[in-house]
């Protein structure tokens, strides 16, 4: 075997650390664009961030912030060698997952069905810092539920290694590596949701 | 693991020839082992380079004389658009570090591989995809693009060609040079062979250490600005189009953010390699070895301050254009530290001129030319003056042509017999370079001249008196042509047929000299304990 055997795990998080901070400098790029925008149109994007509803994100933030904690605990189970609950976590993890995403369908739906959509004829004739709101939203909103989605895709792999015996408690790396990933979209989504929904 | 090894004496099969999971050509393109990994890149970046080239040359022969010559302008628009993006972003920025990193980073620091094989053959999947992406949007909607190799808007968001498909192309290729930056700096902090402290680690591994983190830290910017334009060009968010209020200047800072850096992405490992040539052939260590190594990462920590200095007429504030002015003149500072510390490295040493060398040296005077130059436009008045104008174009040939294009050279004479394990004929090497140096001067320099006298960038057709230099600067191009193929058919012959040397031709004290020439699988027998620093030529 490799001479750096027992290196090659805690590599393995450095390299997911670095991939972290590259998502990081993605969306950085983006709340570049909305901390310019609001500064240009402080009135338009408070008009327009009364519209989303509030209930519906905070719902979605609790929802998120719970499957952060689903997340860890079935790291946990399985670093004490309970595959059976760390299954389960890791599902609960998945379901919510899973909520959050009707959830943020429903609102993208609603407001579609209210003309409110990029490049819609309604959307147009609203004034520029609105149009620039709701351009933010869906472009930000979407990359992150694009996270999510990946998200969800690795941690339904997991549950497959995980029952499979391949990720245990020996080689849990690349469970404690999802997780990362998973909290990341989390954290991203704790500042999306002020942004857009709070500070009108 | 070593003991397995160390029991039984291995011959010395080469790598290209230790048995792979598959056969034939499918044992190249799905190995993990970092020196196959390494030729592929160098096969596809040579292929795109000299579609790059054929592409400048066009050009250049359509501004053999005034007026309409060989094609029409949306022809040459859609020429000058394309030779940037192939020379950017498929052939210098992976350059260096993707071929010659991949191949000898592991050797350099000790280890079998780097971090993540894995990842690193994803990340030449990944390139090839966004290669081929960005060549079918030649052929597919509206046609090559016309937008320049910065796809700046609005005109991006207007033009009928087939921006979107070319963007995601790009934004694609970013995603490999991340992985590739990831994969580096994790190799360099965990699989660093015993002994092998930060100060013994080969200042090419410190080029490239530095580079990765610029890769990692920028290229996701301009993948969301790629992003971005591609939803604006499907959906229209709006958040570029002036129409609905978006600011195209917000574009140009989000694009040189990135794009700013990529230039210390392309030219910091070109660095690293000089630094590594020139102690070798001057049988001398390295002067001020700390100092080149940190000022590695201080060009890769300012460059990435000084994007703003893209923009002096765009219509940013004039505060933050005089800061973008100044932070332009502090970022010369690690760069000239290096020239001079690479001077004082000749001085009194016992200097062989063998044909790495002399690129290396080619490499040191061309690139302060275009350093100096650079100056120039990083001053606030005289920008003005020179911006987007050939003294532009003049000047990042210089720095990236005349820099890294003839530190790749350089590094495949210095490094292609450890590879191969075969030597080029050095009187045709003599000969090439020599060609190539005068086609080069003559092809650029010209540029800077024309540039000075006012002569835009990018125009199809030129007035009466520029005409003179035109013709000059095409004619270099020719001779820089010819001295290319003679270098290329030189060293691709020499692969197959060259004469065989042995494991340590030049005399190099870094570890890649002390195994056999070509490498073997895994690299190393035993894994090395290091006990010296790389420039060490007293106790070899």
């Amino acid at each position: 075997m490799d001479v750096h055997e027992n290196q090659h795990s805690e590599g393995s998080k450095t390299g997911m650390w670095l991939f972290i901070l590259s998502e990081i400098l993605l969306f950085g790029g983006l709340f570049i664009l909305y901390a310019v925008y609001r500064f240009k149109h402080p009135s338009a994007f408070h008009l327009a961030a009364e519209e989303l509803s509030r209930p519906l994100g905070t719902i979605n933030t609790l929802i998120l912030i719970t499957s952060s904690l689903t997340m860890a605990l079935s790291i946990l189970s399985l670093k004490k060698g309970d595959r059976r609950s760390s299954l389960m976590f890791l599902a609960a993890t998945l379901f919510l997952g899973f909520l959050f995403l009707l959830i943020k369908y429903f609102e993208w739906a609603g407001k579609i069905s209210h003309q409110i959509f990029p490049d819609s004829p309604r959307l147009l004739e609203r004034n520029q810092g609105e149009i620039l709101f709701y351009g933010l939203y869906y472009s930000m909103t979407g990359l992150h539920a694009l996270h999510l989605l990946v998200g969800l895709g690795v941690l339904f792999a997991m549950g497959f290694l995980i029952a499979k015996q391949k990720v245990n408690r020996a080689n849990i790396v690349p469970l404690e590596n999802s997780g990362l990933y998973w909290h990341l979209v989390d954290i991203i989504w704790i500042f999306l949701f002020p942004l857009f929904y709070l500070i009108t | 693991m070593t003991e397995k090894i160390l029991g039984e004496v291995q011959p010395a099969v080469p790598f290209y020839k230790s048995p792979e999971r598959f056969g034939g050509m499918f044992g190249w393109i799905f190995s993990t082992d970092h020196k196959r990994i390494g030729i592929l890149y160098l096969l596809s970046i040579l292929f795109f380079f000299l579609t790059g080239v054929s592409l400048g040359f066009l050009m250049r022969l359509e501004l053999l004389a005034p007026g309409p010559t060989l094609m029409k302008p949306q022809t040459y628009n859609a020429l000058f658009t394309l030779h940037g993006v192939i020379m950017i972003f498929l052939f210098v920025i992976p350059g260096i570090p993707a071929i010659f990193g991949n191949f000898f980073l592991p050797i350099q620091i000790g280890a079998r591989d780097v971090a993540f094989p894995r990842i690193n053959l994803l990340s030449w999947w990944i390139y090839m995809a966004g290669a081929l992406l960005a060549l079918l949007s030649l052929f597919t909607g509206g046609g090559p693009i016309d937008t320049g190799w910065t796809f700046y808007v609005p005109y991006s968001l207007r033009t009928t060609v087939n921006v979107p498909l070319a963007v995601f192309g790009v934004f694609v290729l970013g995603f490999s040079s991340i992985l590739t930056g990831i994969n580096f700096v994790t190799t360099v902090h965990w699989l660093r062979a015993p002994g092998m402290t930060w100060f013994r680690l080969p200042l090419f591994v410190w080029s490239l250490y530095a580079t990765a983190w610029v890769q990692i830290l920028v290229t996701p910017v301009v993948g969301i600005t790629l992003l971005l334009t591609l939803l604006e060009r499907l959906v229209g968010v709006g958040v570029f189009d002036p129409a609905k209020g978006g600011d195209p200047i917000l574009y140009q800072h989000l694009f040189w953010i990135y794009s700013h850096p990529a230039v210390y992405i392309m030219i910091l490992p070109a660095m690293g390699v000089i630094s590594e040539i020139l102690p070798v052939f001057a049988r001398r260590t390295i002067f001020g070895y700390k100092a080149i190594a940190f000022s590695s990462l201080a060009i890769a920590s300012v460059g990435s301050l000084v994007w703003g200095h893209h923009m002096f007429v765009s219509g940013q504030s004039d505060l933050a254009s005089l800061i973008f002015s100044f932070l332009t003149f502090l970022v010369a500072v690690p760069s000239a530290i290096k020239v001079f510390n690479w001077v004082a490295t000749l001085y009194k040493g016992s200097i062989e001129v063998e044909p790495p060398l002399l690129f290396s040296l080619t490499f040191i005077f061309l690139f302060s030319i275009g350093g100096l130059t650079g100056l120039f436009q990083g001053a606030l008045a005289l920008d003005v003056h020179l911006h987007d104008t050939y003294w532009i174009v003049g000047h990042f040939h210089y720095v990236i042509f005349g820099g890294t294009g003839f530190a790749i050279f350089g590094t495949l004479h210095y490094w292609l017999p450890k590879m191969f394990g075969r030597m080029y004929r050095k009187k045709i090497s003599y000969l090439a370079w020599a060609v190539i140096f005068v086609g080069f001067n003559t092809l650029y320099f010209p540029m800077l001249i024309l540039g000075w006298e006012g002569m835009p960038r990018r125009y199809y057709d030129y007035l009466a008196p520029f005409h003179t230099l035109q013709l000059i600067s095409t004619i270099g191009s020719w001779i820089l042509i010819a001295g290319l193929i003679l270098m290329f058919v030189n060293l691709f012959y020499s692969i197959f047929k060259g004469e065989r040397v042995g494991d340590n031709p030049w005399g190099g004290a870094t570890l890649e000299w002390q195994i056999p020439s070509p490498p073997i699988r895994e690299n190393f027998e035993k894994i090395p304990t290091v006990t010296r620093g790389p420039y060490d030529y007293g106790c070899s």
